[in-house]
């Protein structure tokens, strides 16, 4: 007896390959999609690939999905990535802020778009080869995201948008295993994919030059201005602000005699503001845009520890709620580089409670 | 819930009958001579070759000499037009078509415009047809070819090829039509409609994969295909595929032979789905032709729900139906013929085509009037402009 149907995100790497071969072990009924989220190609570069919609993905997908014996579709969200992901990715550096794509395609594509897609379906859950796990909270009823139990793989700050009705109806298959387990497992299974290299970079920005990607995704001029001190000093110039991110020190393209670093970009005056080492830390943040999951508003304070990027350690803080429904956060000791765009995201041990946009530094 | 495996997707292709597929057998394990071979063997693979060459050109109504093998209904396509573009080039470079060609002709006249021909891709009206008239206005002094389909492979609609036929003989104009979808649906008399060049595929009419046949009226100019031999006269080189080109010829014999009763048995199925999809589906519309329709197309458009999570739905139910031209990973694009003939992107992407063929039955249909309004009605649940629409 089938414990229910779910719809797998299928991207053609190791994780969401033994998602799927764990799905069906515990009973599942797996039906895999790989989203088709490119946008139109010219005929060349169709060409280069190898196809009409042909990304290596697909093929990898689909003889995961064949090696399995599972239904197996390629579905177009073209559409909406291309709004919620390429385009938000392109307006908030021409703001001079810092975005974070694999939330916005987390939060807008796969947990809204496939979601929905699939409950239209009547399939009953949808899953991905995300690291976390989705717990229930006895005493509350709530739904909570936890860390994976592969503390250096885990991705829970890519998914703090998260609300209860998704939480509900997601299952992250490989979050209660490690990375060396997963990747024994897609060798047991035979999986065609076992040996494939994770992914790092920006899906859709080709050689990770994102500065090349904006100019040409955006009519907007992207023009060169100056280097700024913190007194408004002229230093230099620089190539234009999307090129630019708070705390950044290689690839400033001028040298001043000392290690200086991005301290705020400032696209009203087409400035880029320059700071030394020091002058980047800073004790607190306000951010916006703020969603809770392990409760269900931010009432008081509350002590959390908070990661500020992907890549960063959670340290220590205390969060409060702010005016227009934001979120003040005030660390125990002051944090490097503090990026407007990115999210902050807070934990209480293991569970996550929630995050938001930071909005600057305070 | 499902009952097993229901085709219904045969203009995408059709299975191998079981008397074409003993035709071909012969030539894989005992009859394995090369045709261009003197001895014995070879001469026999020749000779089955050139009786499959007489047979498809009596059914067509063409000279055996007049019939090309190839390896595709696509390849067909494409060595028609750049042949007859290239051998013509020095009478001018102009080229008719229509917006709704299979993409082996779109494609590959889009080709031609990188290399200096000019294209006229025509409209057609909102059934999908092409007007004659407007054909006629735009030939030009230096038009070289026209190039219509005989029955379209999304919405079915059956072209006025005799018509368009006529207009080009009077105008000494090439006249190409890519009959992949009509061939063994359409008798096809290739010397009354006046066509001067003539695609078809094999495995579109219960025949393998693999293989097609160009009709070239003879004296008309084209270049050679592929060079390196002898075969096909020289223009088209290549080992010939003997069991293919046999079950292909076997294929068509058996569709001529058959097709009063095929094609009365398909349009009884077309109709009926046709008359249930309206009666029980609201907000649907019919794409296509009513009467100059292939007998076993159907194709519909079904506002609100987007054709992919439709056909996904079905496949999980065990029908396998198509949403116009899906490309080779799956994924599916608003169809350029939805758009021809006026559907806005929304309603394009909410299409379904079921093609019958001989194997279904009034059974099938059934099952699929059973799922169907569920089907729909369930993803429509999910769409808010449906839901302010049936409010109202």
């Amino acid at each position: 007896m089938s414990k229910g149907k779910v719809m797998l995100g299928m991207s053609g790497g190791v994780d969401s390959s033994v998602a799927a071969a764990v799905l069906l072990e515990q009973g599942y009924e797996v039906i895999g999609v790989t989203m088709q989220i490119w946008p139109d190609d010219g005929e060349e570069k169709r060409q280069s690939e190898g196809g009409c919609c042909s990304l290596s993905a697909v093929d990898d997908a689909r003889r995961v999905a064949d090696r399995l014996g599972i239904n197996y579709y390629v579905l177009n969200f073209r559409d909406v990535f291309q709004q919620k992901v390429i385009d938000y990715f392109t307006n908030e550096y021409l703001a001079g802020r810092t975005p974070n794509p694999c939330i916005a395609c987390n939060r807008f594509v796969k947990f809204e778009a496939l979601l929905s897609k699939a409950v239209s379906m009547g399939i009953d859950y949808i899953a991905t080869g995300h690291y976390a796990r989705i717990t229930r909270d006895e005493v509350s009823g709530r739904y909570l995201l936890m860390k994976s139990v592969t503390a250096e793989k885990d991705q829970t700050y890519a998914l703090y948008t998260m609300t209860q009705y998704q939480l509900q109806r997601t299952l992250f298959p490989i979050g209660g295993f490690k990375k060396d387990q997963v990747r024994s497992m897609a060798r047991e299974y035979k999986l065609p994919v076992a040996s494939k290299p994770d992914s790092q970079e920006i899906c859709f920005v080709e050689d990770n030059d994102y500065g090349r990607f904006i100019s040409e995704n955006t009519d907007a001029d992207i023009k060169p201005g100056h280097f700024v001190d913190m007194e408004g000093n002229i230093l230099g110039t620089h190539k234009g602000i999307i090129h630019y991110t708070v705390g950044q020190r290689k690839g400033l393209g001028v040298s001043f005699g000392k290690p200086m670093y991005v301290a705020a970009i400032r696209p009203e005056d087409n400035t880029v503001v320059l700071g030394d080492a020091d002058e980047i830390f800073a004790t607190g943040l306000t951010a916006s845009d703020p969603n809770f999951i392990s409760i269900e508003e931010l009432k008081d304070e509350m002590r959390v520890s908070a990661k500020i990027r992907y890549s960063a350690k959670a340290a220590p803080a205390v969060i409060r709620p702010a005016d227009h429904g934001r979120v003040e956060v005030v660390f125990d000791e002051p944090q490097r580089a503090i990026t407007p765009g990115q999210s902050v995201v807070f934990y209480d041990g293991d569970i996550v409670v929630g995050g938001a946009v930071i909005d600057g530094s305070i | 819930m499902s009952t097993g495996n229901i085709y219904f997707d045969h203009a995408a292709t059709t299975p191998v009958k079981r008397e074409v597929l003993e035709a071909m057998l012969p030539y894989f394990e005992e009859k394995y001579g090369n045709p261009s071979s003197v001895y014995s063997i070879g001469r026999a693979s020749k000779k089955a070759i050139e009786e499959a060459r007489e047979s498809v050109a009596g059914i067509i109504g063409a000279e055996p000499r007049e019939i090309y093998f190839t390896g595709s209904g696509t390849e067909a396509d494409n060595w028609a037009i750049k042949g007859a573009a290239y051998a013509n080039m020095k009478k001018g470079k102009h080229i008719i078509t229509t917006s709704i060609e299979h993409h082996a002709v779109l494609h590959t006249c889009q080709y031609l415009e990188s290399d200096g021909f000019e294209v006229t891709y025509l409209p057609v009206d909102e059934y999908g047809l092409v007007s004659p008239e407007q054909l006629e206005a735009a030939i030009r002094p230096d038009t070289i070819l026209i190039s219509v389909m005989y029955a379209n492979n999304e919405i079915g609609t059956i072209q006025p090829i005799a018509e368009i036929g006529r207009i080009a003989k009077e105008k000494g104009i090439v006249f190409h039509t890519d009959a992949v979808q009509a061939m063994g649906n359409i008798r096809i008399d290739v010397s009354k409609l006046n066509v001067d060049m003539l695609s078809m595929s094999s495995h579109k009419f219960y025949g393998p994969k693999g293989v097609g046949a160009l009709y070239v009226r003879k004296g008309t100019k084209l270049t050679s295909f592929i060079h390196g031999g002898a075969q096909e006269r020289g223009r088209r080189a290549s080992t010939e595929n003997v069991p293919a080109i046999v079950g292909l010829a076997k294929a068509l014999e058996l569709a001529d032979k058959n097709m009063d009763h095929h094609n009365e048995k398909l349009i009884a199925l077309r109709d009926r789905t046709i008359r249930e999809i309206e009666k029980n589906i609201p907000f649907v519309r019919l794409n296509g032709h009513r009467e100059m329709r292939l007998p076993g197309n159907v194709n519909f458009s079904f506002d609100f729900i987007e054709g992919e999570s439709l056909l996904l739905m079905l496949d999980l139910k065990g029908i396998a139906a198509s949403s116009g031209s899906a490309c080779t990973s799956g994924s599916l694009d608003p169809s350029h013929v939805l758009l021809a003939i006026g559907l806005s992107h929304e309603t394009a992407h909410g299409s379904l085509r079921i093609t019958f063929g001989d194997g279904n039955t009034d059974e099938e249909v059934d099952y699929l009037m059973e799922v169907l309004p569920e089907i729909v009605q369930r993803l429509r649940e999910m769409s808010p402009l449906y839901e302010e629409v049936s409010r109202k």
